[in-house]
């Protein structure tokens, strides 16, 4: 199955500096009840974003603006700690994202998020603190050569893992790679059995 | 292989399928699949767009627990689902699991319950296994000397269709615990005391094994409970070598082998532990003898202290933003804030001997007037157990709600939650921003510190309520 690739982002930034923004902050569990991954753009961050009766309060930084200008979402560390749902990074894509950045991302975010084309993105706390303190600069994420460009004059470069970042380049989804694998998981299980 | 093996490793070398590269992480293969209503269905949607079948549905076991009411159905039948969407969630599972074969513990059915709670009480959890689930708290499983961990729903369809997953491996860290528990202390207050202390993301990166004398001497349900909260400091997987205390609580379960070859499993189980000179990337000890009953004061799981200690002031502006949104104040005792709302329940809390626990405290004594005390079972089975002990009756006679099993208000998606503002004193995992209901103020706590704060109406220390015979 292919996806769109992912090789260059080109966007200015959304901050939430908070630090632990946990999934449930990202997409509260009363949206769980879904059984597609459909349309849950609206309901991102829905309780930093809308009032008790429901109505858009328009006072959080991911509201009164186009978010196709926005793909980049700088977050303080320890984004997206706590469950596990993948309703958090198809939350953030379906809103518009398509890169977060911070200092420090959780685990299973990071995975969710890489199967989802949405770019996990872990930088240095220097250039984290000036992403913090520039709401809406313009920043290159470059995939190919794994950097981070912020404006003109700063740069510095970030790990992802490998094969995560061959499937993004490529635009390709793991479930095929490993369902090429199946004659060695056969032969393991056979393996298995017999001991 | 050597001699200087973790618990950790010999369990992830067992599993690989295919060995991790530069390029590409390793093929690990999964003995054991849980699955649950909220994560599962966009996976199987995967599989039918692509046209591939569950590859192992004996391997692949399903339950209902998230979205399902704890309150039972009317005289018609119908159960008092939060939503409609809820309810077709719960009815795309059952679909799902009856066009692919997989076994479901479905309404009704006896063996329902928590995933994380089943999956032990069956005897499909065994030492050695790996466990996934999509769901955080998988690492529950860990208790038993098995790889388990959380995984999203894209790797829910990667299982169902392949039984394996690609994982890269972490990094491993011993956190030794010495030193007995004082008495009104639980493997709750240990989890929490081990959080506060590395902190929330402490464990981001690592597979954490608990170890030393304190962690031997917790029964099944102890471990169970620290392996539960490890994702609450950061780590997808938390375990605990598997010994005879291990054993003794599988044998005899469902799925348990039986005969000739439990005793060939549990030699197999028995050179799991980690070798005398294991190696580990980051080492912690704790003084378990120096730990309190623990609350948190937060809106976030390490935001932890002792029950009888006071409220710390702020030293960022993290800390600030939390204490304001949990309107405690500065330097004034824990004990000074009245409670709403009391839950006991969840994978971390809701087994037989947390009930008991709770129990203890609230014979012969009444909640709070004011306060909301609910009790969730975590299975169908242990609902059972419970009340062939009464102790359904002692909740019920002390003015708390015994209700059907299920996660309930430690997700709070069924419709069991707090309202705004209010004080919910939980023996579940999480104290998040809106967790337990939007603008909940959550408090973690352990099952006796719990029904200590019902029963007084105001975040309470279990301890006074200690005497013969009440085993907190």
């Amino acid at each position: 199955m292919m996806f769109e690739p992912f090789q260059r982002l080109t966007s200015r930034t959304i901050v939430l500096s908070q630090e632990n923004i946990d999934t449930d902050q990202i997409i509260p569990a009363r949206f769980l009840t879904t059984t597609s991954k459909e349309g849950l753009g609206q309901s991102v961050f829905f309780d930093w974003r809308y009032n008790t009766e429901g109505r858009l309060r328009n006072d959080s930084p991911l509201d009164g603006f186009a978010p196709s200008e926005f793909e980049i979402l700088v977050a303080g560390p320890n984004f997206g700690c706590g469950s596990s749902r993948e309703h958090a990074p198809w939350a953030l894509s379906d809103f518009g994202f398509r890169a977060v950045v911070s200092s420090d991302i959780a685990d299973i975010f990071k995975s969710n998020a890489l199967k989802n084309g949405l770019l996990p993105v872990e930088v240095d706390k220097k250039t984290h603190q000036q992403l913090m303190k520039t709401p809406g600069a313009e920043v290159t994420i470059d995939l190919e050569s794994q950097t981070v460009r912020i404006g003109h004059d700063w740069q510095t470069v970030f790990e992802v893992e490998a094969f995560a970042r061959r499937c993004l380049l490529d635009g390709v989804d793991p479930l095929g790679h490993l369902i090429k694998q199946l004659p060695t998981i056969e032969a393991y299980e056979r393996r298995r059995d017999e001991l | 292989m050597n001699n200087r093996q973790s618990l950790f490793d010999k369990l992830w070398e067992q599993h690989i399928v295919v060995p991790e590269t530069p390029e590409s992480p390793a093929v690990l293969y999964i003995d054991l699949h849980l699955v649950h209503e909220v994560t599962s269905p966009q996976a199987f949607t995967v599989l039918a767009e692509r046209g591939v079948k569950v590859r192992r549905p004996d391997l692949t076991i399903a339950t209902l627990d998230h979205s399902t009411p704890t309150l039972p159905a009317n005289e018609n039948g119908e159960l008092p689902y939060a939503t409609p969407a809820a309810k077709e969630q719960v009815e795309t599972l059952i679909e799902n699991c009856a066009h692919h074969n997989i076994r479901l513990l479905g309404l009704g059915d006896p063996d329902r319950g928590i995933v994380h709670v089943i999956g032990p009480e069956l005897g499909l959890t065994q030492p050695g296994k790996t466990v996934v689930c999509g769901d955080s708290h998988t690492s529950t499983h860990g208790a038993f000397g098995a790889l388990a961990f959380g995984i999203g729903t894209t790797e829910v369809g990667h299982v169902l269709a392949s039984q394996c997953v690609l994982q890269r491996k972490p990094k491993s860290m011993r956190i030794v615990c010495d030193g007995e528990l004082q008495p009104g202390v639980a493997a709750k207050d240990l989890a929490l005391a081990i959080i506060a202390e590395i902190g929330a993301d402490g464990g981001q990166g690592f597979a954490i094994e608990f170890a030393g004398e304190t962690v031997r001497t917790l029964s099944m349900e102890g471990r169970m409970t620290l392996c539960n909260m490890s994702i609450e400091a950061g780590a997808r997987f938390g375990m605990v070598a598997p010994d005879e205390t291990t054993f003794e609580w599988v044998a005899g379960r469902e799925y348990a082998p039986k005969g000739e070859a439990l005793e060939k499993a549990i030699n197999d189980w028995k050179v799991l532990a980690s070798d005398e000179d294991a190696d580990f990337d980051k080492e912690i000890k704790i003084d378990a003898s120096a730990i309190a009953p623990m609350v948190t004061f937060g809106v976030s799981p390490d935001a932890a202290a002792p029950v009888d200690s006071e409220m710390p002031a702020a030293q960022s502006n993290v800390e600030q933003h939390a204490a304001e949104y949990m309107k405690f104040d500065p330097q004034q005792p824990f004990s000074a804030n009245a409670v709403d709302r009391v839950f006991i329940g969840s994978c971390t809390n809701s087994r037989l001997s947390d009930l008991r626990s709770a129990a203890a405290i609230m014979r012969g004594r009444k909640v709070k007037d004011g306060v909301v005390a609910l009790v969730v079972p975590g299975s169908e089975s242990i609902k059972r157990e419970a009340e062939a002990e009464n102790l359904h009756t002692v909740f019920i006679e002390a003015g708390a709600e015994w209700r059907e099993p299920g996660c309930s208000m430690c997700i709070a998606m069924n419709g069991d939650q707090g309202l705004p503002g209010e004080l919910v004193v939980s023996t579940s995992n999480r104290n998040f921003i809106g967790r337990q209901g939007k603008g909940v103020r959550t408090v973690l706590a352990s099952p006796a510190t719990a029904a200590a704060s019902a029963i007084e109406g105001r975040i309470a220390d279990p301890r006074k309520y200690l005497e013969a015979g009440n085993d907190v």
